[in-house]
């Protein structure tokens, strides 16, 4: 019966005439995704993801929402309208992390357990292709004009940066220990690798394959162990660019141009990714050990609520 | 060669395909020690005991060396105390300058200086911290962690749970001995009282006898009955013969820790925090069996060189060892932060983990005990307690 309501409830929102977005959270213990509305921040479903489900993503056109559960070793496709299952994509196994081409296919998806990247065709959803990486690929990043995919491999500790028309490794870039994520910045010139164990941003040049710059952070009170850079995310402009810190409960906000850290933002326990709304007016948080999300306003930079979702969320995407 | 390399590293882009393979050769030296089986046949060592860690870390690190251009090969010998002098000298001889042995103390300290200065040999077994103290040697690093380590990382956790009142009951052989000198010294480190002590006699005999039980069941609770009032038993067993026998046996209804309830260990198979699910998964894929310790331990060896030689593009060991010493060094080891060596000692810091049973129940060092310089030096010998006196800082 309650379900029921807010069932109705999102139905009415929908229809109102500022069309409101959604946001989902993959619960990796919960096994499930939450879907909030973006404009009341309200929990309007949950529905089950498979198991373990971490790395989501939706496609360029927000229809369909792409969830790798890792312990069916499967993505799994769901309308982002009506929240029905679509045939699953094959993914190799335990996938953790993946990125779409800009073009909305293919899905390039990290096997951490096969030191692989697979490269799948959304529509046939068939395996176009294997590549071998370094040890637990994990990070997934795509230069925007798509021609370049990087992955992350969190013991081999580099970026292998894979050509996405032969699929065949071009460079290596070694960063810290234990690299989670890549981001590509929107005008294509850098790319942001976190170390989650070195503690710190590598900002890469993809031109030179060369390390610009390596940011690292410091908040006093806090454990300098504590501080374990995992999401990234940066402002279509470049402006800014955004860093959860895992146990150290916050988001930094480093600065685009000087690379430094300007702020830190208190947010929910233990921080790992992060995203954007289409508008880019709010950044959304998922903290895995307070069971929540945070959102922050991106104009001010302030943390302005905090809300409950599943169990143990892990990724975030937000559709419009 | 040497100029190359330098090259290499200060311009950070990597060959995709390097042309010449540069080979690391490693050996991992068993030193097999015919002894009574453990208490329960699930202890049973597995013939591939710490082979199966170093296959592992040779896998790892010959994944990135593809990108590196360099080779990775480990030897696997297995020795007894009586041959293990000659195996090391001719693991010496055929030109290898790494070598990981699991051994025990006596043995480790003889294989250390058998191999000489041009060797360098890391212990992924004996806990003793005369290997790491008096009996340190500039040529000894130590990827198993040290007693002190283990009974500190206990210590912190039982205070956090204020069980601070302990009986420790102890074994006759000489590291039961040693492992409870360091739970008095824990005690004393955090505050702890040990309001009992027992001895508990091996008077030799068989590990299990068909309905043994029956005898432990009344044996037991008389040997631990009228004990001063405590928290928590502490049993000090490192040979094994007891430890196993005393939970839910006890007179008084109490907790037990340390060889026995819950153990703080380096490695648990069912660790599954920092990415460690993924060690288990490409372990147990390897290995078809849970990794234990040993396994972990030598990996720790493995990879600790090759993420040296990784940084430093050498396979020469003199190189290797400043890397790993030097204020660069991290290791990525599915603890949640970087493991680096002491340089007083040659230890490795790491976190410890506490196990109870089939889960990992928590990680030491607790967060409420800070240090100065690292919170890992809050579990074992700190740099002002060291009785080692090598001077590594160059």
């Amino acid at each position: 019966m309650m379900m029921r309501l807010t069932g109705l409830m999102a139905c009415l929102c929908t229809a109102s005439p500022a069309l409101a977005g959604k946001i989902f959270v993959s619960n990796e213990k919960g096994n499930d995704i939450t879907v909030l509305d973006s404009e009341s921040l309200e929990v309007i479903a949950t529905f089950p993801g498979g198991q373990r489900p971490r790395g989501i993503t939706a496609s360029p056109d927000g229809k369909w929402l792409y969830v790798c559960a890792s312990d069916d070793n499967l993505v799994r496709v769901f309308s982002t309208d009506t929240y029905e299952e679509q045939p699953t994509l094959p993914s190799g196994p335990d996938p953790e992390l993946f990125v779409l081409h800009p073009s909305g296919n293919p899905l390039y998806i990290a096997n951490e357990d096969d030191n692989i990247v697979t490269v799948v065709d959304v529509e046939t959803r068939t395996v176009l292709a294997e590549v071998p990486v370094g040890v637990e690929p994990e990070g997934m990043g795509v230069s925007p004009d798509g021609k370049i995919v990087v992955n992350t491999s969190e013991t081999t500790n580099m970026a292998h940066f894979i050509d996405t028309t032969t699929f065949e490794i071009t460079t290596n870039v070694l960063v810290d220990q234990r690299p989670r994520f890549a981001q590509f910045t929107d005008d294509g010139r850098h790319l942001l690798v976190s170390s989650e164990i070195g503690g710190t941003v590598s900002v890469i040049d993809p031109a030179a394959g060369q390390i610009e710059k390596k940011i690292t952070f410091e908040v006093p009170g806090v454990l300098p162990e504590a501080l374990q850079p995992v999401g990234v995310r940066v402002r279509k402009d470049g402006s800014k660019a955004y860093v959860a810190l895992g146990p150290a409960n916050r988001v930094a906000v480093v600065n685009g141009e000087t690379w430094e850290v300007e702020d830190y933002l208190l947010v929910g326990q233990r921080v790992w990714q992060l995203a954007f709304s289409p508008d880019e007016k709010y950044l959304y948080t998922t903290n895995g050990n307070s069971n929540d999300i945070s959102v922050i306003d991106v104009a001010t930079d302030e943390v302005i609520r905090s809300v409950q979702v599943g169990e143990q969320p892990w990724g975030v995407v937000a559709v419009p | 060669m040497r100029f190359f390399a330098a090259a290499l590293v200060v311009a950070t882009v990597l060959p995709c395909a390097a042309a010449a393979q540069t080979e690391i050769r490693m050996a991992v030296l068993r030193v097999d020690v015919q002894g009574r089986p453990p208490v329960s046949r699930l202890d049973l060592p597995p013939e591939d005991l710490g082979f199966a860690g170093a296959r592992l870390g040779t896998n790892d690190n010959a994944t990135t060396g593809q990108f590196m251009g360099q080779s990775f090969v480990t030897d696997e010998v297995v020795a007894t105390p009586e041959t293990a002098l000659g195996k090391m000298q001719e693991i010496v001889a055929s030109g290898t300058r790494l070598v990981v042995t699991l051994a025990d103390a006596e043995t480790t300290g003889a294989l250390a200086e058998a191999a000489g200065d041009e060797v360098l040999v890391f212990n992924a077994r004996a806990r003793d911290d005369v290997l790491r103290g008096e009996g340190c040697r500039a040529n000894l690093l130590h990827t198993a962690p040290s007693r002190a380590m283990v009974t500190d990382a206990l210590a912190q956790f039982l205070m956090w749970k204020r069980w601070d009142d302990w009986f420790l009951i102890e074994g006759s052989h000489p590291g039961d001995q040693a492992l409870a000198a360091s739970y008095r010294r824990s005690a004393a480190k955090f505050g702890a009282r040990i309001v009992e002590e027992r001895i508990f006699e091996d008077t030799g005999g068989a590990r299990a006898t068909d309905s043994g039980l029956v005898q432990i069941q009344a044996q037991i609770p008389t040997f631990t009955q009228r004990a001063a009032d405590h928290d928590v038993v502490v049993a000090a067993d490192e040979t094994g013969i007891f430890a196993a026998y005393l939970p839910y046996h006890t007179w008084e209804p109490r907790p037990v820790a340390g060889s026995a309830g819950l153990v703080p260990v380096s490695w648990h198979p069912a660790m599954e925090m920092w990415g460690g699910t993924q060690f288990q998964s490409r372990f147990e894929k390897l290995a078809k069996r849970p990794a234990r310790e040993e396994d972990y331990q030598v990996w720790l060896a493995l990879r600790a060189v090759g993420e040296a030689a990784t940084r430093t593009q050498s396979a020469e060991m003199p190189v290797l060892r400043d890397y790993m010493l030097g204020r660069e060094f991290q290791l990525g080891a599915f603890k949640g932060q970087p493991l680096t060596w002491r340089d007083w000692d040659g230890q490795l810091r790491q976190p410890i983990l506490l196990g109870s049973g089939p889960i990992v129940a928590s990680v030491s060092p607790q967060s409420e005990y800070l240090h100065q310089v690292s919170q890992l030096d809050t579990l074992g010998i700190d740099r002002p307690e060291t009785a080692c006196r090598i001077d590594r800082q160059k």
